[in-house]
């Protein structure tokens, strides 16, 4: 069992899946000659060629569409989206195309695609470029979304993505690509939306995905040495929403914190709520809380773009205080 | 002496050639060697050329601010493009309006802000053009017609030819120029604005700074007509392109488009052909790009020729040249220092700028607050 990279679990799952299938092939911006923005394609170009290898003119919503376009006759297209952020361009391919192929034709055809693009903030780069809009996509039937946060992960569900017959966006962030996981080479693919439980606890369960599943772990780990046994659920995807493992944690606890790099209102955090609220209403000890970013298109001045997002910190506090309140009530 | 896309003679040998041209006999480089010196007076070309080298040292110093982690996210630089930012600069007037995209340092400073709120807008200070909200990549101040800077590709364009709009709507005579990349004329905004306008005779003129980059990925690469100004052809728009590296020719060509933007309402495409010297952000080391590239980008140094120009026309000599540098020189020193005594923004400013009614129950909540 390897130690790599999040960087280097995706890069090596997709040399593996180009070895593997001729139809696999990469399109997008900046991915062959420049190795990518944050250089997860470095050497495919060389190693597959331009054909296995396109890269694009700055047009997303030509090449996204022209990637659905090649699935419907049988390709499977990686699309790596230089950023999230970029993907708005590429919105109505995606949503009204992309999504929509298999219902909509009754089942005749299907856009078998992988869309991967990381979100994220926290490097200053100003409101349009450090955005979490993954909801965008998780709200629309027919697309599915994923959203590893380790290098195990990362390479469990890419290999479940493409092979996965729908348009899977493939949700990747800006601060993960440099940390370290072991990845087994012999993994089986992740089964699309099952959570997985990271840590197991009894005193209060956190959910989180992507960036935020890996501070849940953190603040677990801060807590437990303190004698506080909290769970800790990553979602791993947020369409289809596993919301069995949730309920089933919270029926356990008593209580719950949803940790989330995206907005509060509207955002996957008040899915996650109603879902707990269905399911698990008559075993909750104090209100769920959601740690999220402040609502305010994000500054570039570094003590503002602190102040917004969501840490450990923040997490830390809203952990404590719900189980302060779970304290007044058992 | 631009080339012009209503012109029956192809501009060069073929559209696939630019990159032979730049780096064997370059078309562009001779005719920059003929450049005459127009008919601008010599305080105006004096000007230009601390104009050019101001920018050439303020872009220095941002790129040394970022290593001294000042300065954080993107910071692209216009080093390279003096030539074409100071021309462009000068063919519009104050009450004009400029749209760019994040490349924009040299356009703020030349079209009028103090440079030390550009750099105080890198260091996000309070006192930067953006009170240090927007960054490198979003520069803005009506005082001076700079209606932004834009992180994304293309975001700019339907924006500019929307100001022609209220302009043509309130029969002002402003203009409005829309600056790009080459890059950004593959993305669709691009084409559906140049429609618009051209269709709705709106007072833009898009100009196209074609550095021959857009990340890794050259123009060859990229663009079906990699004769980027024969663009504007499909729109039925005048097209023309200018040699960037020539601040009077790129003056000349600039403010006679404006200018009849200004009269007829009608728009039109300048596309400058220019370098782009280093990557294309401070952190890019640009391995990708050819040794001739690199080098033909590093020997058309526009500060470089201009300054040799000068003075063998007499406009300058050494001496003066050295002086004006010496001033810019002082301006970037006043500017970093300027933008270091700046406070930065004060957290609990965060709400201050979302809406622009205030909304009674705005959430006003940081991430550790509960929603009760
Ligand atoms: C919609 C969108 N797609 C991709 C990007 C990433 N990106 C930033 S700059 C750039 C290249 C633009 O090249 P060009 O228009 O030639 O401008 P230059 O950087 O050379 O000034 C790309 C692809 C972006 N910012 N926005
Ligand atoms: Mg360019």
């Amino acid at each position: 069992m390897a130690v790599i990279t999040y960087r280097q679990a995706l890069h090596d799952t997709l040399r593996e899946e180009m070895l593997s299938d001729e139809n696999v092939f990469l399109i997008g911006e900046e991915i062959g000659v420049f190795e990518g923005s944050y250089k997860i394609t470095a050497g495919l170009l060389e190693e597959f060629g331009e054909k296995r290898v396109r890269d694009t003119p700055i047009a997303e919503e030509g090449f996204v569409g022209a990637a659905v376009g090649a699935a419907m006759l049988g390709l499977r297209p990686v699309v790596e989206l230089m950023t999230i952020n970029f993907s708005l361009l590429a919105l109505d391919q995606i949503v009204n195309h992309a999504a929509k192929i298999y219902g909509m034709f009754g089942g005749q055809s299907s856009a078998p695609m992988v869309l991967r693009t990381p979100g994220g903030g926290g490097q200053q780069l100003g409101a349009t470029h450090s955005q979490n809009i993954e909801l965008y996509y998780a709200f629309v039937p027919g697309l599915k979304v994923v959203a590893p946060s380790t290098p195990a992960d990362a390479r469990a569900l890419l290999k479940a993505s493409l092979a996965d017959n729908d348009p899977v966006l493939f949700l990747e962030n800006l601060a993960l690509y440099n940390t370290k996981g072991e990845v087994p080479e012999d993994a089986p693919p992740a089964e699309i939306g099952k959570a997985g439980v990271t840590r197991v606890g009894s005193d209060i369960t956190i959910i989180g995905y992507s960036r935020m599943a890996t501070v849940a772990t953190q603040v677990a780990d801060q807590l437990s040495e303190e004698g506080v046994s909290a769970e800790v659920i990553d979602l791993r995807s947020l369409r289809p929403l596993d919301r069995e493992t949730l309920v089933e944690s919270v029926r356990k606890t008593g209580c719950a914190v949803i940790a989330e790099d995206d907005w509060l209102t509207y955002g996957v955090g008040a899915e996650i709520a109603a879902s707990i609220s269905d399911g698990a209403f008559d075993y909750l000890d104090a209100p769920v809380r959601r740690v999220a970013a402040a609502e305010v298109p994000l500054p570039y001045a570094k003590p503002l773009e602190r102040a917004a997002l969501p840490s450990a910190e923040s997490l830390n506090t809203a952990v404590r205080q719900t189980l302060e309140a779970v304290g007044h009530r058992r | 002496m631009a080339e012009t896309a209503t012109r029956s003679k192809p501009a060069s040998s073929g559209s696939k050639s630019r990159r032979g041209t730049r780096s064997g006999g370059n078309r562009v480089q001779q005719r920059q060697g003929n450049t005459a010196l127009g008919s601008e007076s010599q305080e105006t070309l004096r000007d230009y050329f601390r104009q050019m080298s101001l920018i050439r040292r303020f872009e220095e110093r941002a790129a040394q601010g970022y290593t001294q982690a000042k300065v954080g996210g993107y910071c692209h630089l216009n080093l390279g493009e003096e030539a074409t930012v100071v021309g462009l600069m000068s063919a519009l007037r104050r009450s004009d309006y400029l749209f760019t995209n994040y490349r924009e340092h040299g356009y703020a400073i030349a079209k009028g802000i103090e440079p030390g709120r550009v750099m105080a807008e890198l260091y996000g200070r309070t006192t930067g053009t953006s009170k240090g909200l927007g960054g490198s990549m979003h520069m803005f101040d009506t005082e001076v017609g700079l209606l932004g800077g834009y992180g994304i590709v293309g975001g700019q364009i339907p924006l500019a030819t929307g100001a022609a709009l209220a302009i043509d709507y309130r029969g002002g005579d402003e203009v409005v120029m829309c600056q790009m990349g080459d890059g950004t004329t593959n993305i669709g905004a691009f084409h559906e604005s140049m429609n618009i306008a051209a269709l709705w005779n709106l007072p833009v003129v898009f100009v196209v700074i074609n550095n021959y980059l857009g990340m890794g990925t050259t123009v060859d690469m990229s663009s079906a007509e990699s004769e980027l100004y024969k663009r504007a052809v499909a729109y039925r728009m005048h097209g023309e392109r200018v040699d960037g590296n020539d601040v009077v020719a790129v003056q000349e060509a600039a403010g006679r488009l404006v200018e009849h933007a200004r009269k007829t309402g009608e728009p039109a495409m300048l596309e400058a052909v220019s370098h782009r010297m280093k990557g294309h952000s401070v952190v890019d080391p640009a391995k990708y790009r050819s040794a001739e590239d690199a080098e033909a980008a590093r020997e058309a140094d526009p500060v470089a020729t201009f300054r040799s120009q000068l003075i063998s026309a007499g406009v300058l000599d050494e001496d003066g040249a050295a002086e004006i540098e010496r001033a810019v020189q002082a301006d970037v020193d006043a500017a970093v220092a300027f933008a270091d005594d700046s406070p930065h923004p004060d957290p609990a400013t965060l709400f201050d700028y979302t809406y622009a009614t205030p909304v009674a129950n705005d959430s006003r909540r940081l991430p550790a607050d509960p929603v009760f």
